[in-house]
């Protein structure tokens, strides 16, 4: 016979984990089995036809253009975000003149729908009138197509990420920084070390463990936020915006190839499940938990 | 030498900001003003409220607002509902399979409902749930996240206070309510305005799996507005930009205090 506070436990539980089970697990279960499978099409039922997704993804030539841009994406995104955020929330844990100003400008952009933003950077972007070219006009630059130049398209939907990011890892920053004893600082400052010399031994590795939290969110969301790449680019011009989840979405959803769709769904699974593993095998070892 | 450096230091903390809010105020000027000023700085220029006015008519906005206003409620109860009992035995109870299922729960961290539009559409299509707004809710309901954040609220909470309430004769259910969540309500508002600001902005689910205006979200509702109807009419909308994130804008303005604070004390335990 079971226990009472067994059955009670499982009561307890079985509501949010049935629903995040079936939403989540069952989901991700169900596109490993479709990407074994064709894209049923009319009467036609799906048929077994083993890894050929994948052999077909392998020679697609959009796909590692997906894989490429979205590996850049991750790799400007990341740092810049996190950098910025940890000099934010520096700057603000500071006596700054109008501080509370500052720091609702850095948050800003978290509360607000990137949808919604991303058409106000489309206008940033546009040749000729937008923000950008007026100011290169100011310094004597022409003319560009920033969203329809594949060199700086790229670049273009990252400074957006960026900007939408920083503030939001900021907050954590933040928050570890106000947590911080002052005897600290005290001492630091009684022994007369510098200022550089106390961020890097003192503060950074007292932040260590809101810092692989905020990698952590950081690497998910650069697999994650593509809605600015929806709205701004169609993930053109040439691919060359392209992101996986995008990839995903346009597959799945414009040209209805659910199959192919399921099979970059599933590398994406075992890119993020990788990283995971990456993060708190080897980073985690490395943080100092209190 | 020191002042200068200070000096510095302040000069860009504050350009950073000037830049971090430039896109809001080039929406609030252009919002506010003729389309002949959108590109064309004039102080003088006169102020109106024609764009929000031609944006309302123009789209059917009222019904996004609802829309997304269901839609947040609707996540916010059941998450709040579902999540506080699982987090609570996950936190209090001893039970065999708990660290297993508590480790197929924090995987859900990783990998969010979101990158898993393909198989959600189909379970979606299988319900006959396509278009509807409790489709673009579904997957968001038990939340790991969630889960989490109030496990580690509720296991802070002294066991004497829930020893206490056992020996005057308190239920399970009667202890939760009357110790543990009264004790969680920071980590509960924390959670409430991660989970209304998420949703309020999550785009790319809901335009998936809603094709028609009665379950349009307001981001969706914007995208579809912004790219069919306007081409060009910065003006509109920036003045329809501003409507969809305006109620989450005031609430923050008006709450910041709060949602930073709460934010921190939620952040990382």
């Amino acid at each position: 016979m079971l226990k009472r506070e067994t059955w009670q436990a499982w009561a307890l539980i079985l509501p949010a984990v049935i629903l995040l089970v079936a939403f989540t697990h069952w989901p991700a279960i169900t596109t490993v089995l479709d990407s074994l499978y064709t894209t049923p099409k009319g009467s036609r039922p799906p048929r077994f036809v083993g890894l050929d997704n994948y052999a077909a993804l392998w020679d697609d030539p959009v796909f590692w253009t997906a894989l490429r841009n979205n590996a850049v994406y991750a790799f400007a995104t990341i740092p810049a975000s996190v950098v910025l955020a940890l000099l934010m929330a520096l700057a603000v844990n500071t006596a700054l003149p109008g501080r509370p100003l500052v720091r609702m400008a850095y948050f800003t952009p978290t509360m607000l729908p990137m949808i919604a933003v991303a058409n106000i950077w489309l206008f940033f972007f546009t040749p000729d009138y937008g923000l950008f070219d007026r100011i290169l006009a100011v310094f004597g630059g022409g003319r560009h197509n920033w969203l329809g130049d594949a060199a700086t398209a790229l670049p273009s939907m990252i400074a957006v990420a960026v900007w939408k990011e920083a503030g939001f890892f900021m907050i954590f920053y933040l928050a570890a920084l106000q947590a911080m004893p002052p005897d600290l600082q005290e001492a630091s400052n009684l022994e007369g070390a510098s200022r550089w010399y106390f961020f890097r031994r003192v503060t950074l590795p007292l932040l260590m463990p809101t810092t692989l939290f905020v990698l952590v969110n950081a690497v998910i969301n650069a697999f994650r936020l593509v809605d600015h790449v929806v709205v701004m680019t169609h993930g053109g011009p040439n691919n060359a915006t392209t992101l996986l989840l995008y990839y995903i979405y346009e597959m799945g959803f414009r040209f209805w190839d659910t199959a192919m769709a399921a099979t970059l769904t599933v590398v994406l699974l075992a890119l993020l499940g990788t990283l995971a593993w990456l993060q708190f095998g080897v980073l985690g070892k490395r943080v100092h938990y209190r | 030498m020191k002042i200068a450096t200070r000096s510095l230091e302040i000069l860009g903390a504050w350009m950073l900001a000037l830049i971090w809010v430039l896109p809001l105020l080039y929406a609030v000027w252009t919002a506010f003003h003729a389309p002949a000023y959108a590109t064309h700085f004039d102080l003088t220029a006169p102020l109106t409220l024609q764009n929000f006015v031609n944006a309302w008519e123009a789209a059917p906005f009222a019904r996004y607002f609802l829309n997304t206003t269901i839609l947040v409620s609707l996540i916010l109860v059941v998450q709040f509902v579902l999540c506080t009992p699982a987090a609570f035995a996950f936190a209090r109870m001893n039970f065999p399979g708990r660290d297993v299922v508590f480790g197929l729960v924090l995987l859900q961290l990783m990998i969010m409902p979101d990158v898993l539009l393909v198989g959600n559409y189909r379970s979606m299509a299988q319900l006959g749930l396509v278009d509807s707004i409790l489709a673009i809710a579904l997957p968001y309901l038990g939340s790991a996240f969630g889960i989490f954040l109030l496990r580690q609220i509720f296991r802070s909470v002294p066991q004497e206070l829930d020893d206490a309430a056992r020996l005057e004769g308190s239920s399970l259910l009667g202890r939760l309510w009357r110790v543990y969540v009264p004790l969680a309500r920071p980590t509960y508002i924390a959670y409430g305005l991660v989970s209304i600001s998420y949703h309020w902005n999550n785009f790319l689910w809901p335009l998936v799996i809603t094709n028609s205006v009665s379950t349009r979200p307001l981001t969706v509702g914007l995208a579809v507005f912004a790219s069919t109807d306007q081409g060009i009419d910065w003006s509109i909308i920036t003045a329809s930009t501003l409507m969809t994130s305006a109620p989450l804008l005031v609430a923050f303005l008006l709450f910041q205090r709060q949602f930073v604070q709460s934010f921190m004390r939620a952040g990382i335990r």
